[in-house]
C-alpha cells in the first residue's frame, strides 16, 4: 500500500546564495527536500554554511540563485505577501527596534494578515492570540513591555506571535542562540509539543545535534559537499554526523549518540 | 490591541487644546475683550468693527495654521522615526525641509543673481508657496529614487542628510553672491511665520493637509507591523516597499506645503513624536497618531502664544521659540527618562 504524505515544503533544485555583483556566490545546490507535514524539522551544519540563506530562502526573504521552492504545491515566488503569509511565519534572530510594544500587542500583531485594514480585532483575533499564550506559557508577561524580558521569555513571545499568525509552517532561525541550557531545553519541548498538539510544520536551524538527535522527526544537515536529510537514525546508520566537523577535534559516537571530544 | 485607559488622556488633551486655541486668539498687540472675541466668531455684535477685522482675518487664521503646521509636522516626525527605525528622524533630517528652502532661496537670492528670470518685486503670495513646494518635491523625488537602489534604511536617513547639507551649499553659495535686501527677505522667510495667511490659501493648505492625515490613517497598519522590522512586517503580508513610498510621500508633501506656508519650523516634527509617546506609554500608531497631532497643535499654539510677547506690538520668529522653549523640555524629558523609543 502506497504511504499518504502530506508534503507540504518542496524544494527543486535549490541553489541558494547571495548576488555579488553581478556575480552570484552559491552557498549550497542542487537541493532537493520533501517536509512532511506535522514535523519538527531541525537544519544542522557549522557556523557559515548557509543554514539562515536555506532557511531566508524557503521564508522568501531572499531569493534563490536558481530552482524553486513549493508550498503546498504552489510556488513560493507566485504568492503574494499576503497569501504567504497566512500559510508560513518567521521567527527570526535579528533585534527588535526599540519600541514600547506590549507582549499582547506585539503577539496581535501575528494577526496582522487577517484583520482589517485599520487593524481591528475580531473575536476570532482574539481567540487565537489567547490560545498562542496559553500554549506558550507566557500569560503572566501579557501586559509588560518586550524589551523588559529576558532572552528566553523573549523567545516564547516571539514563537506565541508566529503561533497567533496560524500558518502551518512556522520557520525559526537559531531560536536557542542566547539561551542556557535549561531555557534551550525548555524551548525546543515546546516546539516538539507544538508539533505534536497542532500539526504545524515546524523548522529550526540549530547548533544543538544532541537535542536535534533526540526530538527532531527530520534533520536537514548541510555539509561543504553535500547534504543529508532524513530521520536522526537514519543520519547516524549512514555515517553522516562524521563529515559535519573536521576530524581531529571531535568524533561522533554511534553508541552513545553524540559528539565526544577526542581525548590526547 | 487593547487602548483601554486613553481616554482620560484625550479627553484632557482636547479641552486643553481648544481653551488654547481661544487664549491664542485673544492676545495680540491690540487688546480686545472677551465678550466682542466669542461675538465676533460667533456672529454677535461687537463692539468695534477693528475687533471684528482683526479676529476673522488675523487671529484666527493664524490659531489655525499654527494647529495645521504643530499637528502635520509632528505627524510627519512619527512617521519618519518609525519609518526610519531612528528615535532622531524627522521631516528635517530627510532633506524634504531643506528641499523646500532650496526652492525659497532660489526664487529670492536667485532673482538677483539671475536677474529678472524670476519675479522679483511681486512676489505674490503663491510663488513662495510654489517654489518651496516644487523644491521639496524634487528633493523627495531624489530620495525615493535612492530609496529604491538601497535596501537599508539607514542609508537612507544619511542620503536624506546629505541632500539637506547639499541645498544649504547651495543656499550659501546663493546668499555669498546676493544683494543685502534679498538675503535679509530670505532670512524673514527662514524665521518661520504662522501669520500672513488668507483665508484662502488656508483652505489650500487644509485641503492638502487633510489628504495627509487621512493617508496617514491608511498607514496605521504598515506602520504598526514596521515596529517589528522590515523582515518580520513582510512575513505579515506589508508591501514593504509600496507602505515605504506611501509614508515618504505623505511626509514630503505634507513637510513641502508647511513649509511653503510658514517656514522651516524645526524641532516640532522630532520633539512632540517623544512627548507623545512618554505621555502614553505606547508605541500603537492608532493611539500615537492622534496624540501627535494634537500635542503638536498645542505646542505649537503655546510657541505662537510666547512668540507674541503678550501685550506688546512685537512679534518674535516662530522658529526661535519653538527651538529655545522646547529643546530644553526634549532634554529634560530624556534625561529623566533614560531611554528613548522609535
Amino acid at each position: 500500500m502506497k504511504e499518504n504524505k502530506h508534503i507540504i515544503l518542496k524544494t527543486e533544485n535549490l541553489s541558494i546564495g547571495y548576488q555579488h555583483k553581478k556575480t552570484p556566490k552559491i552557498v549550497a545546490s542542487n537541493i532537493n527536500l520533501d517536509i512532511e507535514k506535522g514535523k519538527l524539522v531541525t537544519v544542522l551544519g557549522k557556523n557559515g554554511i548557509g543554514k539562515s540563506t536555506l532557511l531566508r530562502t524557503l521564508s522568501k526573504v531572499q531569493q534563490p540563485i536558481s530552482g524553486n521552492v513549493y508550498i503546498n504545491q504552489k510556488k513560493i515566488e507566485k504568492l503574494t505577501e499576503q497569501q504567504l503569509s497566512k500559510q508560513l511565519s518567521l521567527v527570526l534572530t535579528e533585534r527588535l527596534p526599540e519600541s514600547q510594544l506590549t507582549v499582547y500587542e506585539l503577539i496581535a500583531l501575528g494577526r496582522q494578515p487577517y484583520t482589517n485594514w485599520i487593524d481591528t480585532l475580531s473575536k476570532k483575533d482574539i481567540e487565537k492570540i489567547e490560545t498562542a499564550i496559553a500554549q506558550t506559557e507566557i500569560k503572566h508577561l501579557k501586559n509588560k513591555r518586550f524589551y523588559e524580558l529576558s532572552d528566553g521569555q523573549l523567545q516564547r513571545v516571539l514563537i506565541a506571535r508566529a503561533l497567533a499568525q496560524d500558518t502551518e509552517i512556522i520557520i525559526l532561525d537559531e531560536p536557542t542562540a542566547h539561551l542556557d541550557m535549561h531555557q534551550t531545553i525548555k524551548i525546543f519541548s515546546l516546539l516538539k509539543q507544538l508539533v505534536l498538539q497542532t500539526k504545524k510544520t515546524i523548522i529550526i536551524s540549530t547548533h544543538e545535534i544532541n537535542l536535534a538527535i533526540q526530538l527532531a522527526d527530520e534533520i536537514i544537515l548541510l555539509t561543504e559537499k553535500t547534504f543529508f536529510t532524513g530521520k536522526p537514525s537514519e543520519l547516524i546508520a549512514n555515517n553522516a554526523f562524521d563529515i559535519l566537523f573536521p576530524k581531529n577535534l571531535v568524533n561522533f559516537n554511534k553508541t552513545l549518540q553524540q559528539f565526544v571530544i577526542n581525548k590526547n | 490591541m487593547e487602548n483601554k485607559s486613553y481616554t482620560k488622556h484625550f479627553i484632557f488633551l482636547s479641552v486643553l487644546l481648544i481653551t488654547l486655541f481661544f487664549l491664542n486668539i485673544s492676545f495680540g498687540s491690540v487688546s480686545i475683550p472677551f465678550k466682542d472675541i466669542f461675538s465676533s466668531i460667533f456672529g454677535g455684535n461687537v463692539a468695534k468693527d477693528s475687533w471684528e477685522t482683526i479676529i476673522i482675518n488675523f487671529r484666527i487664521p493664524k490659531a489655525i495654521t499654527a494647529i495645521l503646521v504643530g499637528s502635520g509636522l509632528s505627524i510627519c516626525g512619527l512617521l519618519m522615526q518609525t519609518l526610519f527605525k531612528n528615535p532622531l528622524a524627522g521631516p528635517f533630517v530627510l532633506g524634504i525641509s531643506s528641499g523646500a528652502s532650496l526652492g525659497v532661496a532660489l526664487l529670492i537670492l536667485g532673482s538677483s543673481i539671475f536677474g529678472g528670470f524670476f519675479l522679483t518685486d511681486t512676489l505674490s503670495n503663491w510663488s513662495l508657496p510654489i517654489a518651496a513646494s516644487l523644491g521639496s518635491f524634487l528633493v523627495l523625488l531624489a530620495v525615493i529614487i535612492a530609496a529604491n537602489k538601497v535596501r537599508n534604511t539607514m542609508s537612507i536617513l544619511i542620503i536624506g542628510l546629505m541632500f539637506g547639507s547639499l541645498t544649504a551649499s547651495i543656499i550659501s553659495v546663493l546668499a555669498y553672491f546676493s544683494e543685502a535686501a534679498q538675503i535679509q527677505q530670505y532670512l524673514f522667510w527662514s524665521f518661520g511665520s504662522l501669520g500672513n495667511l488668507s483665508w484662502n490659501e488656508i483652505s489650500v493648505f487644509a485641503i492638502i493637509y487633510t489628504f495627509g492625515i487621512l493617508s496617514t490613517i491608511a498607514v496605521i497598519k504598515p506602520l504598526n507591523s514596521l515596529l517589528l522590522g522590515e523582515n518580520y512586517a513582510k512575513s505579515l503580508g506589508i508591501n514593504i516597499k509600496k507602505s515605504r513610498n506611501v509614508i515618504l510621500l505623505i511626509t514630503s508633501v505634507l513637510t513641502g506645503v508647511i513649509t511653503a506656508f510658514s517656514g522651516p519650523i524645526a524641532f516640532v516634527g522630532l520633539a512632540v513624536p517623544h512627548i507623545a509617546k512618554m505621555l502614553f506609554f505606547s508605541s500603537n500608531h492608532k493611539i500615537l497618531i492622534p496624540a501627535v497631532a494634537i500635542i503638536g497643535a498645542i505646542v505649537l499654539l503655546i510657541c505662537d502664544g510666547i512668540a507674541q510677547l503678550p501685550t506688546s506690538e512685537f512679534t518674535l520668529p516662530i522658529n526661535a521659540i519653538t527651538s529655545l522653549f522646547g529643546a530644553p523640555i526634549v532634554i529634560w524629558l530624556l534625561v529623566r527618562k533614560k531611554r528613548i523609543f522609535v
